[in-house]
């Protein structure tokens, strides 16, 4: 397993070059010339420009100079410049960045707790009507386009009943907490501003909620069917030959055991939050790298575009390793076995 | 195997046999089987239906639900009903075209892959391992824009991001499959290797494919639909689900725009879920994952 | 209370929900143990003898009926209410397991598990005075350097070594019945010896009263004053134990004894009873035995016989005065052939 993990790590690396060398193929194929997809087409006729990009990104050089080049700014933090914002590619997603993490980290708190108290409920009721209510409200999180849940409870929650505010992270004339994470909850808890915590929060509760239900069936699943499995072990009739209560057995034994392959899943979940983030920022306005992404594809901004690709890959290598790395220290089975 | 051939009816006895099949289902899976039906003949025979052109202008424009527009009228004055029939004329075919190209090149490239090993078999799995570090929709994004708006090239971009799931299902039943004693027996006989692979080896490998291509499609369809809501798959005025759910979006006081197609994906995905589901049990007899 | 019996069981019987209807697994036993003293309870796998145990215990999966009476110190253990059997188990009745791997929570680490029994039942005790105390069980049951082996996972010790730990968790509380199931069945012939005499050297410094589960006779032998040996769910031999050696009437328990490898008749081949031992699904009518017994008659598969009194011990067989004899018809005849 040590040796898996080695080799996990690096892997990663190799895996990283993959993923840029597709973003440069894919650079290169643009409508059949590498230009356009780092000039936009209204400066086409500016000899000027064209030629500082030609130079900046070798288009005069033949193939394998380009890619050598591109790898090289790449390194360096240079994606190109936006078409639509102007400004390059590297800093429009460091801005952004934060907001899109505080949405995928607010939705994956919502995901595993909800999917882990829905899969411990089900384990523990199973086969009663909570038990199949719950796999049907979790399915229906998973099937359901998060493009189409997100307006229909933005609509529900925001315009008919009031419950929380509209699009965005904050009222439309509130400033942003000054602060270091970026994640707005936390810098107003940091800045010790209470109606600024508030705010953001109901803000960002009900996008959480729903990027967070998709899912909350992968959890639960998984919560329910390897509690059921840990119940039936024998250290489970041991600890009960020791006098530990229901309580006891669910909560030291059975429930530890169980959250093992829950880590497993993790880094897949991780995976589809950033499918769905992309699509929730659309719909909720939310001023995160997703809807960079989307706003970026409907006007074919191909420098944002590829630089959200390759910095969401990165991210999800990265949860993937993590998870790995996670599952081998809380399982001490596999710590000391080669 | 016996199940796939009994997926393909041909002949009575057939017939006969998809039918004890699809009562070995549980009912979530009849039902999915049922919606799944209903979707097919829409879009077979939709064009005959009694209905207003879904492109025509016909009513006033953002009429919530009535007796003349069971689901309303959209920004233009369409009827959302007619468009949402008429929408599965489009995501459910570039669904099927997307999971049947993925699951043959996928499926090829995976057995051979398993089957030949070497080489073949580390740059055909790290380019699998490639692909599948992007997340999905970004992948798919960015090959899309590349290609070009329109629903094909959608479809391309999602058999790209699609394929290795089956090549990696598809490499790790050859390499189970391959060490079984028929299959020596067969290359001890003296049998090619073409012939070992395609008559001994992949007729037994398809179970774990069809089960993860039906419960896939339902996937691909909210992907496409997804490409669709961003722009890059289905090009206005065409009424598919997600382009109409976009619309919807902008037009957000007017619920009921993006109702009809959100339930069309919503029935779709579900339907292929339960399917899947079922299948899994009656085919899989290893017991749940 | 001083006379009464430190665990007395009446007509015990364990039951499953199977597809056609419950099916019993133990069909009413009746067994006695004294305090201080060792019980050994011997039968093949699905004898029915572990499950009985389970059973008093309340360590049975919740869908098994059980029915009967199991007085421990004069407290009724069937039907017990769940929280007041908890007070009992691992204070006053501690359990040791066939397979100390899978008995052990393999993500804990073993001085954790054992702390766990001692706070179970002591929520006052101190976490330094609990440590204490962990440190001394894995002394005294012989396991070397205990400071560092207290922090080890189970994985991390020998099979021995984990039923040792395994025997010190069970003793966390100074219990008064150790109910031992198989605790050296899946140990190398070494190990179970010292395992055993580990065992029979505290039940006797403590004064604790022991049930001994085995397949081995081998294993009882020497360490039991009384057996009893279960098949098909039922009691079919009782006594003491060199009773049940020298003078036992049953089929069945002659042939566990002719089972039994021994120094003296090394060079003969090991005899085994023929066939397997009836699934509880598909019993067969009459004795249970009888379809792989040698001197069943007709009128043992019809009638199930009870315990009886015969010679020295209690048993169930319908020709156990012919047995004790060993002259007349079929059983002479098996006699010469030297099959019993």
């Amino acid at each position: 397993m040590l040796r898996y993990l080695i080799r996990r790590v690096l892997g990663v690396p190799f895996l990283l070059l993959g993923v840029a060398s597709v973003a440069f193929i894919l650079s290169q194929s643009t409508k059949g010339d590498p230009l356009s997809a780092l000039v936009p087409e209204r400066m086409m006729n500016n000899p000027e420009i064209v030629q500082a990009v030609e130079a900046q990104w070798g288009l005069d050089k033949p193939l394998p100079v380009r890619y050598v080049v591109y790898m090289k700014n790449l390194v360096q933090g240079d994606m190109g410049t936006s078409f639509n914002t102007r400004r390059p590619v590297a800093r429009d997603i460091a801005e952004r960045l934060p907001a899109t993490l505080e949405l995928v980290v607010a939705a994956m708190i919502v995901g595993t707790t909800l999917g882990m108290a829905i899969g411990l409920l089900s384990a523990r009721f199973r086969h009663s009507i909570f038990d199949n209510a719950a796999r049907g409200f979790a399915l229906l999180g998973s099937s359901l386009p998060i493009f189409w849940s997100g307006l229909i409870m933005l609509y529900i929650f925001s315009v008919q009943l009031k419950w929380t505010p509209g699009t965005g992270r904050l009222d439309a004339r509130t400033q942003a907490p000054e602060g270091v994470t970026g994640f707005y909850t936390v810098d107003a808890l940091l800045a010790g501003n209470g109606g600024l915590f508030i705010e953001a929060l109901s803000h960002l509760a009900l996008p959480a909620l729903v990027l967070g239900w998709s899912v909350i069936g992968i959890v639960a699943r998984l919560v329910r069917s390897s509690l059921l499995d840990a119940l039936g072990q024998d250290y489970v009739r041991t600890a009960r030959a020791k006098g530990a209560s229901d309580r006891v057995v669910l909560i030291n034994h059975a429930l530890r055991n169980a959250l093992i392959p829950v880590l497993t899943v993790l880094g897949f979940t991780f995976a589809y939050l950033i499918t769905g983030a992309v699509l929730t920022e659309a719909i909720f306005s939310w001023p995160g790298i997703g809807s960079y992404a989307v706003s970026a594809a409907r006007s074919l901004d191909y420098p944002a575009i590829g630089g959200v690709t390759i910095v969401g890959a990165t991210a999800f290598l990265l949860a993937n390793l993590v998870t790995d790395i996670a599952y081998a220290w809380a399982n001490p089975r596999i710590k000391v076995s080669g | 195997m016996s199940a796939v051939e009994t997926l393909r009816p041909a002949s009575p006895s057939r017939a006969r046999r998809a039918w004890t099949f699809v009562r070995r289902l549980p009912l979530t899976g009849q039902i999915g089987i049922l919606i799944l039906l209903f979707w097919a003949v829409t879009l077979l025979t939709v064009q005959f239906w009694p209905l207003v052109d879904p492109l025509m202008m016909a009513g006033r424009r953002l009429q919530p639900p009535s007796a003349d527009h069971w689901l309303g009228t959209d920004a233009l004055g369409r009827d959302v009903l007619s468009r949402t029939l008429h929408g599965s004329t489009y995501t459910i075919p570039v669904a099927l075209m997307v999971v049947v190209s993925a699951v043959v090149i996928g499926s090829a490239l995976g057995a051979a892959a398993g089957y030949l090993g070497g080489w073949t078999d580390a740059v055909i799995m790290r380019a699998a391992d490639v692909t599948l570090s992007f997340p999905p929709i970004l992948l798919a994004m960015t090959v899309a824009a590349t290609l070009g708006p329109g629903l094909p090239n959608a479809g391309l971009a999602m058999v790209i991001v699609w394929w290795p799931i089956y090549a990696r299902l598809m490499r790790a039943q050859v390499l189970e499959v391959r060490t079984r004693e028929h299959v020596e027996a067969a290359i001890a006989g003296g049998a090619g290797r073409g012939r070992v692979l395609v008559v001994h080896i992949l007729p037994l490998c398809w179970t774990p494919t069809l089960i993860n291509a039906t419960m896939d499609f339902g996937q691909v369809a909210l992907l496409a639909a997804s490409l669709s809501f961003i722009g890059l798959g289905a090009v206005p005025p065409s009424p598919e689900w997600g382009s109409m759910i976009s619309e919807g979006a902008a037009k957000f006081y007017s619920w009921w725009i993006a109702f009809g197609p959100g339930m069309a994906i919503l029935s779709v995905v579900l339907a292929t879920a339960f399917l899947g589901d079922g299948l899994r049990d009656v085919l899989d007899r290893r017991g749940p994952k | 209370m001083s006379a009464a019996p430190l665990l007395e069981i009446r007509d015990l019987r364990a039951a499953f929900p199977g597809p056609h209807g419950p099916v019993e697994a133990v069909r009413g036993i009746d067994l006695m143990l004294d305090a201080g003293e060792v019980l050994g309870v011997v039968g093949e796998s699905g004898s029915g003898k572990s499950v009985a145990m389970m059973a008093l215990l309340q360590l049975l999966p919740p869908s098994a009926i059980v029915s009967g009476s199991a007085r421990f110190k004069g407290r009724e253990l069937v039907g017990m209410p769940r929280g007041e059997i908890r007070q009992i188990l691992g204070q006053e009745i501690g359990c040791i397991f066939q397979d100390p791997l899978s008995a052990f929570n393999p993500v804990l680490t073993i001085g954790d598990q054992i702390l766990e029994a001692i706070r179970l039942h002591d929520r006052k005790i101190s976490t330094q005075d609990a440590k204490r105390r962990v440190l001394d069980l894995l002394a005294s049951v012989s396991i070397p350097q205990p400071d560092r082996r207290v922090d080890q996972y189970p994985h991390e010790f020998s099979g021995g070594m984990r039923q040792r730990a395994m025997i010190a968790m069970a003793l966390a509380n100074n219990p008064s019945l150790l109910i031992a199931d198989e605790p050296t069945t899946a140990l190398d012939v070494t190990v179970q010896a010292q395992i055993l005499d580990l065992l029979r050297q505290l039940a006797a410094e403590r004064g604790i009263g022991m049930v001994l589960i085995t397949h081995d006779l081998g294993v009882v032998a020497g360490m039991a004053r009384d057996i009893a040996v279960m098949y098909g769910g039922r009691v079919v031999e009782t006594g003491t134990a060199d009773d049940i050696f020298y003078d036992t009437c049953h089929p069945y328990t002659r042939g566990l004894i002719a089972a039994m490898p021994r120094l003296e008749k090394i060079t003969e081949k090991l005899v085994s009873i023929e066939g397997t031992p009836p699934s509880i699904f598909d019993r067969p009518a009459g004795c249970s035995f009888a379809p792989r017994c040698k001197l069943a008659l007709p009128d043992c598969r019809a009638t199930d016989p009870s315990l009886r009194p015969v010679h020295r011990t209690s048993v169930a067989c319908l020709r156990a005065e012919e047995i004790v004899a060993g002259t007349q018809g079929a059983v002479r005849a098996e006699f010469e052939k030297g099959a019993l």
